[in-house]
This record gives structure tokens, sequence and C-alpha cells, in this order.
């Protein structure tokens, strides 16, 4: 304990204190916070689209004579949500980068936000089949009895309530994404944590520039689950 | 106004329906009772397809309603149903549960399905509950509510399934109230119910089924006071 005090208000703070702020390397964990995020961003809408995508198939009822078209992209989603959560998101960042975006035109952000969109959608689809199917069935028959299409039931009477029932999970799987988006140096992001490594060679010193980063990802974490805290208290007056 | 030609409905391997016909006048209040498992919940569900029928044929107003051309969604509209569970929509408040379906399906302006609902409203007895949302409210209220919601898209046929089976026995009363406010308005109704006395006071024709069939029909008096077959003896000597 009184190592890391020393440490922390020590010489190397005041040699850490120059660095960050004379010579304005928090401009460095500024830029890498908005990668974070840009990233984060990116992932979340393409996961999201995925997500939605993915759960209508799986929840989907083809008729008779699509019956085998329903099959094939059933076997697809579940073979992909498998291998997705099967496997570490390091790999398939990386597989991503060097094999399947290998020599496209793309900038490291895009790649990067595609290739954890595509590891978040396979989280988000189970999800938010969750949230669908968690509705009680007698909710639909209510809406079809008055005389709702299929899809006017979903829209006014499933939705949002399922949203309602996603949302605690939809903010866990949104804060793991943004932790995990540190993993985007496997293929040279220039993120938060990215961030904290060119202070560390910079500083010769770990301890430091790496509690920066980590109080900066609580911050981005603590700003949002504050905001859907709110959100959530707004949405469950009809409790 | 409604017919039932040799109804069949399979699930899976359980054959639940096994063959019902029947016709259902304007006007008509049809009660069906019968032992659980008899198939009159499923009956019911078929008649707004609810449930798809396996075989055989179901007309409204002459029309086929299990024909493929059929908009069901338009049938279902004539078709109010009101359930056991009540499913009232939890996220709504009770008036949104009743303007919902006219604002949206029929396209009318919030005044004038806001109007209908309060007229419903005040029919049920519950205009004060307006704006509470379905979790404040008791069960019978929660089903009174239900029954305003389907007559708000003007039915011209209402099917209960077992409305009172989930209330306290002290709310039971106040639901069988509305149904029979509804019977003196001559609306065509088709009840499924464990309630005897309420059976017998509103019916114009009762059904006893059992084992998927209609084991006998006539007028709820005749049947519980002189009923003809074994089957109908034994279940009312249980009941009554």
């Amino acid at each position: 304990m009184l190592n890391f005090l020393t440490k922390i208000l020590g010489q190397q703070t005041i040699d850490f204190y120059k660095v960050f702020i004379e010579d304005k390397y928090y401009m460095v964990v500024f830029k890498g916070m908005l990668w974070t995020l840009g990233l984060t961003a990116i992932a979340l809408v393409i996961g999201t689209l995925i997500g939605i995508v993915v759960a209508v198939i799986q929840m989907s009822q083809f008729s008779k004579e699509l019956k085998w078209l329903e099959k094939i992209l059933k076997t697809i989603t579940k073979v992909y949500i498998d291998i997705i959560r099967g496997t570490p998101a390091a790999v398939q960042i990386v597989l991503m980068w060097t094999v399947l975006f290998a020599g496209l035109p793309l900038p490291r952000i895009l790649v990067g936000g595609i290739a954890f969109g595509i590891n978040s959608g396979a989280y988000m689809a189970e999800l938010i089949r969750a949230g669908i199917q968690g509705i009680d069935k007698g909710q639909t028959e209510a809406g079809r009895s008055l005389g709702f299409k299929y899809t006017e039931t979903m829209r006014y009477i499933i939705m949002p309530q399922a949203f309602k029932q996603m949302l605690p999970a939809f903010v866990s799987e949104f804060i793991v994404l943004i932790k995990e988006t540190a993993i985007i140096s496997f293929i040279g992001g220039t993120d938060l944590m990215k961030a904290s490594s060119i202070m560390m060679s910079r500083t010769y010193n770990a301890l430091q520039p790496l509690l920066i980063v980590a109080a900066c990802y609580l911050l981005l974490t603590g700003i949002f689950t504050k905001i859907m805290r709110k959100v959530e208290k707004k949405i469950n007056i009809s409790n | 106004m409604i017919k039932i030609n040799e109804l069949h409905k399979s699930f899976g391997s359980l054959h639940v329906l096994k063959g019902i016909t029947d016709y259902v006048n304007k006007g008509e209040v049809v009660v069906i009772i019968g032992p659980s498992g008899s198939g009159k919940s499923t009956y019911l569900r078929c008649i707004n397809l609810m449930e798809q029928p396996t075989s055989g044929q179901i007309s409204i107003d002459n029309i086929d309603i299990t024909g493929p051309k059929t908009d069901i969604n338009q049938i279902r509209q004539k078709v109010g149903m009101v359930f056991q569970q009540f499913n009232l929509f939890p996220h709504m408040t009770v008036l949104e549960n009743i303007s919902l379906a006219p604002s949206k399906i029929k396209n009318l302006s919030k005044e004038e399905a806001d109007k209908i609902a309060y007229h419903l409203l005040d029919k049920v007895g519950l205009r004060d509950k307006a704006n509470e949302y379905p979790s404040r409210l008791s069960g019978g209220q929660k089903q009174r509510i239900a029954i305003a919601r389907s007559l708000a898209m003007n039915p011209e046929v209402m099917l209960f399934d077992e409305p009172t089976s989930a209330l306290d026995p002290e709310m039971v009363k106040e639901v069988l109230e509305v149904i029979k406010e509804l019977v003196r308005e001559g609306m065509t109704m088709m009840i499924v119910t464990h309630e005897m006395g309420f059976a017998k006071e509103v019916g114009t024709r009762l059904l006893f089924m059992d084992e998927g069939k209609i084991v006998e029909e006539g007028n709820p008096r005749d049947v519980f006071e002189n009923p003809k077959e074994e089957r109908t003896k034994l279940f009312l000597s249980k009941v009554l």
C-alpha cells in the first residue's frame, strides 16, 4: 500500500504531470476517448441491426411453400450465434482484419466497428428474442382479436413492452461493448487503450496512464448508466 | 349469422374438436358448458381464427372465414373477444387501451376515439379510471375494461372465453352485470362459462360439450332441469 502511495505521490507523478499537462498528452487521451466512442457507436448500430434481423429470422414462421428457406436461414443464424458466442472477441477481430477485410481500403475504425458489430449482433439477437418472447402470448392474441395485423400488433403492443424488458440487458451489452473495444489495439486502433500505451512509452511508467484511462472508461460507462437509469424510470410509470 | 360446418381441430396428435356443426342466429346468446378439456374454449377460439381449424368451414355473415382469400383482420373487427386473463395492454392507460383499435384501425381522430372510449367507460362504470394504468385495477375492473376495449370496434358478435374464471368470487358479479347489459341490448354472443346460474339466466341456447363434440343442446332451462344425455346428467350432477 505504501509502495502504491509513493508511486502515486512521488517523482513519477510529477514526471507524468509534465507529460500529461505541459506536453498536452491529455489530447491523446481525449482523441482516444472519441475514437472509442466512435467505434462503439458504429458497433452498436451494426450490432443492433444484425440483432434485429437475426432475432426476426429466429422467430419467423414462413408459409408452407417457403419452409425450406426458413430452415436455411434459421440454421445460418444459429451457427452464427454459436460461433460468435463460442470464440473470443479478440480472435474474431484479428481474423476479420487479416482475412475478411484484408486489403480493403477501409479505415480501421470502420473495420473495427463492423467487426465488433458482428460480434455484438449475436448477443443482441438473443436479448431481443428473449425480450419479445418474454411478452405474454395473450398480448398478441388480444391485439389480433381486435383486428390488428401481425405487424401492427408488434408495433403498438409487443415492441413497446418488449423494449422495456430488453432495456436493462441492452444497457449491459452497451457497457460491455465500450469496455471490450479496448482490444481494438490488436489491429492497431488508436482508442483509449492505445492512448495509455502511448503515454506509457513516453513516461516509462504504467500506473498513471492506466489509472487515467480507467477513469475515462468509468466516466463513459457511468454517464451512460446514469442516463439509462433515468430513461428506465421514465418508462416504468405504468408499473 | 355464424355457420359452423364439420369443424375439426387437432393439436399434433391430440384431436380436440371432432366435428362440430352449429348455427348462431343474430341476437342469440349461446352459452357453452362442459368439463375442462372438452374443447369448448378451442371451439370459441376457432370462430375468430385464434386457432386455425384443421378442417371444416366457418362462415360469418356468409363470408367463409376459413377460405384462403379472406382478410381475417377485417373479420376480427366484427368479432370481439374477451379472454379469461383479460390481456389488457399494461403499457397503456385504460383510455388508451380502449381507443387504440378505433384510432389505429379505423383511423379515427384522437377526439373521436376518446369519445368512443369515454362512452364505453360510462357503460362499464369506470370513467374515473380513464387515466389509470391496468396494474392499478382490480381483476373485475380489468375485465370490464377488456369488455369495453372489444366493444370499441363496434363488433357484431362477442366471444367470451371464461370471462370470470380468473376473478376473485366477489368480483364475478360486476363482470356478469356488464355482460347482462349487453344481452339486454341484443348483442349476439357466445359465452364459455362455468357459472351455471348465469348460463341459465342469460343463455338463449345452451351447448353442452364433451370430448370435442356437442353432446346436447337446447333451451338452458330445459337442459338444466331435464338433461337427456347420460353424460350431461353426470356433469350437471357434479356441478349443480
